[in-house]
């Protein structure tokens, strides 16, 4: 089987940029230029966001463009539909993002066998517990070559921490203060205290930090702590203002 | 252990869990790991029966109906939650939860609520125990249960609006967890209904079950028999349902009947009859029958009543279901209205209109003569008399 293309890239760079966007928003048909344009803007990977009428971890920003692809009409089958002949121009690591229910209706096993097809490397979703992916699906996910990307938070114990590390693959999503997307609560200086005590436990896994990353400060204090930084809310903001085709401005602004 | 229990991972049969994101997880394994233990506490059960005698009026009467029961012919008893102090069972919950919040050292408290009687119910138990409380409540809800909310704010809690979706009792649900997941450390969430991760519908179905012990032993004293034929009570999360059903479960002889909203109908798009209507699907935390799209987004549902205006049902209801254990009716608005207005004309009574689902589940069964029908009303009308006042032009 192929390496990962999630794994090699970890192997080549550090200081990565992830960017967050939502299927099939502003419009339907822009999920396919969005991953193009951050591409041809030079970011590292992509988290595509399959949408969901109620995104528990997610703030009113993502909530509301989540709401309008939906209302465009997209589902998991279209996305599925719109990356099929992603790997023709797309060469970095892509992961999708989305809650359990529509996975689960969709047919889990049939979404990670689609999701091979299509050359899908990890999924992130967040209300799928991690026992629950570790006692159920791990192993034909494994099958499948993707990875379940898996979330810790601030609150985590080091003992639960160490625990995910050990059965993680991929790469850890480091939530970067208790709250939900766009919001970020903690002070810099608990935020740092955070990054470092994860830092200690001289994880086996690389770690990206997530949630409330939004610019090119809070890019570059969170690359100092992990191996990169995911930026969501900040980007769909900018989408809706100022179209896809800002895109690379968006980017270049970061780094 | 009843065969109906929830088992250690939090599942009754296929239906229950805990789906919620890790910034979640040390909050809710916190409390599973300790809820049992306080719950069984001698002085968790000594402070918790003390305030269900003295403060919410408990026991709450099990009265006989009797011109009900000359209408339908057979014997119909009413459970009476409508006595409990705030007007509502949602109070027996409220002050169990709140107690195992102050003892894991909690200071702040958040809660959901679609009727408002969860959301009274917390807020009255944060003004008597000193704790912040912050509601969060459908800005339709809002409109439609204006009384409530006045009350809550009277009593000094924040009411917050829910402004997603159909902005009712699913989006104030959304917005609390969110908010739970903003504040791990200080605040406790005390979730009103049979519903989200595991241990709360097994948690709250305990703090409920005050409902059937009761019944039990008033029933034997008034009718010198063993045991009800049928016990029958409303369903949207199912709480009401859970509490009147819990002490019952392993008496297979008695018949359980819940009864969810129909809305405007079974086969219209306007409903809230999750397990009529719904599939397998996971909402808040648990897995459980919901209404929901092919491509699995949930559905936004409707009922005349608030507190059934839920696209979800509590996963143990969903089990009772599927086993056969419980059978689940459904009423319309219009059946819900004409059974509040008749349980108003002949016994004096005016229901809550989740409650009038229960009672509007009597004509949907051929009772014999004999039988001994217990009916739980779960809540008093007065939150709903500008809905009865529109209706019944009064």
């Amino acid at each position: 089987m192929a390496i990962n293309r999630i794994d090699s890239l970890f192997n080549q760079k550090k200081g990565l940029l992830s960017i967050y966007f939502t299927a099939g928003y502003p419009q339907l048909e822009d999920t396919m230029s969005v991953l193009s344009e951050l591409q041809a803007a030079g970011v590292d990977m992509v988290e595509i966001g399959m949408p969901f009428s109620d995104p528990l971890a997610d703030g009113p920003v993502i909530q509301l463009a989540s709401l309008q692809a939906l209302n465009n009409g997209i589902t998991i089958k279209k996305i599925l539909d719109q990356i099929k002949d992603m790997r023709k121009t797309i060469t970095m690591p892509v992961v999708l993002m989305g809650y359990v229910n529509p996975v689960v209706h969709y047919g889990f096993e049939k979404f990670m066998a689609d999701c091979k097809a299509v050359g899908v490397d990890g999924v992130i979703i967040p209300d799928l517990p991690f026992d629950e992916y570790i006692e159920h699906y791990k192993d034909m996910m494994d099958s499948y070559g993707i990875h379940y990307i898996p979330m810790i938070a601030p609150q985590s114990s080091d003992e639960r921490i160490k625990y995910i590390d050990s059965k993680a693959s991929g790469f850890i999503y480091m939530v970067a203060s208790a709250g939900i997307t766009g919001n970020i609560k903690a002070s810099l200086d608990t935020r740092t205290a955070y990054y470092q005590r994860i830092k200690a436990l001289d994880l086996k896994n690389k770690t990206m930090i997530g949630f409330g990353i939004k610019d090119k400060a809070s890019y570059d204090h969170a690359c100092v702590n992990a191996d990169g930084a995911i930026i969501g809310t900040a980007f769909i903001k900018h989408l809706s203002e100022k179209g896809v085709a800002a895109t690379k401005e968006f980017v270049s602004a970061i780094r | 252990m009843s065969k109906y229990s929830v088992n250690s991972n939090g599942y009754y049969g296929r239906f229950g869990g805990q789906f919620v994101p890790e910034m979640l997880y040390p909050n809710v394994d916190n409390l599973k790991k300790v809820y049992q233990e306080i719950l069984d506490s001698e002085s968790f059960q000594k402070e918790y029966k003390q305030l269900l005698k003295e403060y919410v009026g408990r026991p709450t009467p099990l009265t006989y109906a009797k011109r009900m029961s000359a209408a339908y012919g057979t014997n119909i008893f009413l459970k009476r939650e409508d006595c409990a102090h705030t007007g509502a069972h949602k109070i027996n919950n409220a002050i169990g939860q709140i107690l195992i919040a102050k003892q894991m050292g909690k200071t702040r408290i958040i809660a959901e609520t679609g009727a408002g009687q969860h959301g009274v119910a917390t807020a009255t138990v944060c003004a008597l125990m000193g704790l912040k409380c912050a509601v969060y409540m459908g800005e339709v809800d809002i409109q439609r249960q204006a009384p409530n909310v006045a009350r809550m704010k009277m009593l000094g809690a924040e009411v917050i609006p829910a402004m997603t979706g159909n902005r009712t009792l699913k989006d104030a649900t959304n917005e609390a967890l969110r908010d739970w997941i903003s504040n791990p450390e200080d605040t406790f969430y005390i979730i009103g209904s049979v519903v989200g991760p595991h241990p709360y519908p097994d948690m709250v179905a305990k703090l409920q079950a005050i409902i059937s012990e009761e019944t039990k032993w008033q029933f034997r004293e008034q009718t010198g028999k063993d045991l009800p034929d049928y016990v029958m009570a409303c369903i949207g999360g199912g709480s009401n349902a859970a509490g009147s059903f819990y002490n019952f479960l392993d008496d297979e002889s008695v018949k359980l009947v819940a009864v969810e909203a129909a809305g405007l109908g079974l086969d219209t798009a306007d409903t809230a009859a999750s397990i009529a209507r719904g599939t397998e699907g996971i909402i808040h935390g648990s897995r459980t029958m919901l209404m929901q799209t092919d491509d699995g987004q949930i559905i936004e549902p409707y009922s005349i009543s608030a507190g059934l205006d839920y696209p979800g049902v509590g996963p143990l209801h969903s089990f009772l279901a599927e086993s056969g254990r419980a059978t689940v009716l459904a009423a319309t608005d219009q059946e819900a209205l004409d059974a509040a207005l008749e349980l108003t004309r002949l016994e004096g009574i005016i229901p809550a209109l989740e409650s009038a689902h229960a009672l509007a589940g009597l004509k949907k069964i051929d009772f014999k003569a004999t039988d001994n029908v217990v009916v739980t009303v779960s809540g008093r009308g007065d939150k709903d008399m500008a809905t009865y006042m529109n209706r019944f032009k009064l």
